[in-house]
């Protein structure tokens, strides 16, 4: 073996077993470090992963969706509006969509119940999302009571359990027939909730949208492109509710970085000056303090990482469920799709374990200076 | 062997309150013999031992090494004798690592290791293939009736042994130069009789030593070639 690599291969054995020499204090150190990217790492993963979700969903989005407004808030579409709106040169499709809310006082949780398009849904039947099944604990086959506007019962028999990968977007929802829709929330015939638009080509969508409010100033077009903000200003304030836990985690961190940096225990100091006394240089000294600090913080970054890796994709980020997964009661369990920004991880990468490398460096650059005759008088 | 020409080390120099630890010594040590440096605490021995081992510098004053192998120099100092106070410190390193062997008065092992490892220590940066320093550890502690603790723990020896995992740490790099302080000062008679005679051995071998100490077991031994007397951080008597 070439000198230099004996030397880093000694070096770098000499470093292990002395961490292993303080195996408490160095296993306390990895644990509390660990614990911090671990935080950070989730949370980076966790934003990530619904950002890449968010924008998959929107794919498949109508390119415009159209509202009527009366008072500010709002209101069903009259169907000759709809008729009128698919008129416009550029509107490629155009469909009339029924949906609402409903709330569940048995469970306490809110539904979105949607009118499916689907001709073999039938009367009488529904499709749930794995939430409502979870909730209501019924399986495909069995019936469900939802109360009418009138407050009588209708039973609707389960026709099927939307999939699992679907449930990020699915756990709430019910698809019901258009009539049975109607006969839920007393919508009468010719009215619609909002209308769904696609246009032929992209780029017109703001000529149709001008057009559609010249022809009915009541309507409030809402392009992809919006709620695509929308979302993203969500996932983002979720993210920023969540700036709380990573400022805090953060400061942990400077403050252990900090310890680290103020504080060579006097028996660490006598160490130093020994093998500075036997032979060492400064930058031998050193290069086992550095062997010592990337073997700590390499580990605790690794540890870190893996454990928030299995905890958001494996786990659903069950630890930080309640902050990040809405606020309804009905939290819908589903599993991300792994979407990684080697990017993110690089600055997790340099956030961690350069500030302590150097925090372990500074203490000992500074005891590793001085002449080695203080070994002598120790 | 070991010039010293008006070395003085002063200790917070410039400061409120300076301490002259040496103050003006010139000495000549021989090579190839034991000379003892004599003195009651805070004379001076120590320092003096360090600013000959390269540990320290002194304030003014030089320090030369004469007649060094050629092997044993850092690359690029080739004069003889050599002045190695106004060396860099990887020139100092070096020389400290080749030229000489410390024996701490309380040993200084690395503790929570074992036996070889400390002994092993100092070769650590040089890069020296593993296998080789470690025979040659396993070969100086069984010299030293060591062998039989190689791997135990040095938290576990008692001061006798901790004292010959020291020598052996010291004798590793083959110095040409021991340097001790105060080796006997732990050591009861029958322990330090025992070191001396290890002291004769190495005189034996052509090797040159160099010890402070006030112990008399030490300083009057038939072995020392030459006692220096020190006191206040100067030598009272030499011959």
């Amino acid at each position: 073996m070439r000198p230099s690599l004996q030397r880093h291969r000694s070096v770098l054995d000499f470093a292990l077993s002395s961490l292993l020499r303080r195996k408490g204090r160095n296993l306390a150190l990895t644990a509390v470090y660990t614990l911090v990217v671990f935080v950070l790492a989730s949370l980076v993963f966790f934003v990530q992963a619904l950002k890449h979700e968010a924008g998959e969903l929107l794919e498949h989005a109508p390119d415009m969706v159209v509202q009527r407004m009366v008072a500010g808030r709002h209101d069903p579409m009259p169907a000759s509006q709809v008729e009128a709106i698919r008129e416009i040169r550029g509107v490629e499709e155009a469909e009339a969509r029924l949906w609402g809310y409903y709330y569940d006082p048995v469970y306490g949780g809110n539904l979105t119940v949607m009118a499916s398009p689907d001709p073999t849904l039938l009367p009488g039947s529904a499709r749930i999302g794995r939430g409502v099944a979870r909730n209501m604990r019924v399986a495909e086959g069995d019936m469900v009571p939802l109360r009418g506007y009138d407050g009588l019962p209708l039973l609707f028999t389960i026709q099927q359990v939307l999939a699992e990968d679907s449930e990020l977007v699915a756990s709430d929802l019910v698809l019901l027939s258009p009539a049975d829709v109607r006969t839920l929330f007393h919508l009468p015939e010719g009215l619609a909730t909002d209308l769904a638009i696609k246009a032929g080509n992209p780029r017109e969508l703001t000529t149709i949208a001008t057009k559609i409010v010249e022809k009915f100033p009541d309507a409030r077009p809402i392009l992809k492109s919006e709620m695509l903000r929308t979302y993203e200003a969500a996932f983002d304030w979720r993210g920023g509710l969540m700036v709380v836990v990573l400022a805090s985690a953060i400061l942990s961190f400077i403050i252990f970085a900090w310890d680290k940096a103020t504080g060579l225990s006097a028996e660490e100091r006598k160490e130093i000056g020994i093998l500075k006394s036997i032979g060492w240089e400064s930058g031998d000294v050193l290069l086992l303090k550095f062997w010592e600090g990337a073997v700590v913080s390499l580990a605790a970054f690794l540890g870190g990482v893996l454990l928030a890796y299995g905890h958001v994709f494996f786990f659903s980020a069950t630890l930080f469920e309640h902050a990040l997964k809405g606020w309804s009661v009905l939290f819908p369990r589903f599993r991300l799709i792994p979407a990684l920004d080697a990017y993110q991880i690089t600055v997790l990468f340099f956030l961690t374990v350069l500030p302590y490398t150097a925090a372990t460096l500074v203490p000992c650059w500074r005891a590793a200076m001085a002449d080695p005759d203080s070994a002598m008088r120790s | 062997m070991i010039e010293l020409a008006q070395v003085v080390k002063t200790y917070s120099a410039g400061l409120a309150t300076p301490y002259t630890a040496v103050a003006g010594v010139t000495l000549d040590i021989p090579g190839g013999q034991l000379t003892v440096l004599k003195g009651p605490s805070g004379s001076g021995k120590t320092t003096l031992l360090s600013l000959i081992g390269c540990m320290a510098r002194p304030t003014s004053g030089r320090i030369h090494l004469r007649g060094l192998p050629p092997g044993l120099l850092p690359p690029g100092a080739d004069a003889d004798p050599l002045e190695i106070t106004s060396l860099p410190e990887r020139f100092l390193t070096t020389i400290r690592r080749r030229t000489f062997g410390f024996i701490f008065q309380q040993f200084n092992l690395v503790r929570g290791i074992s036996v070889l490892e400390n002994v092993m220590l100092p070769t650590y940066p040089t890069g020296e293939d593993r296998e080789a320093v470690e025979a040659r550890a396993v070969t100086r502690l069984e010299a030293l009736g060591m062998a039989r603790h190689l791997k135990a723990p040095v938290d576990r020896l008692s001061g006798g042994e901790a004292q010959r995992v020291a020598i052996a740490r010291a004798l590793i790099n083959d110095p040409p130069v021991i340097i001790a302080d105060e080796p006997t000062a732990h050591l009861d008679s029958r322990l330090s009789a025992e070191f001396m005679e290890l002291m004769g051995q190495f005189k034996g071998a052509g090797r040159t030593l160099l010890i402070a100490s006030h112990d008399p077991i030490v300083h009057d031994s038939p072995l020392a070639d030459l006692v220096i007397v020190m006191r206040d951080g100067q030598v009272v008597s030499a011959p």
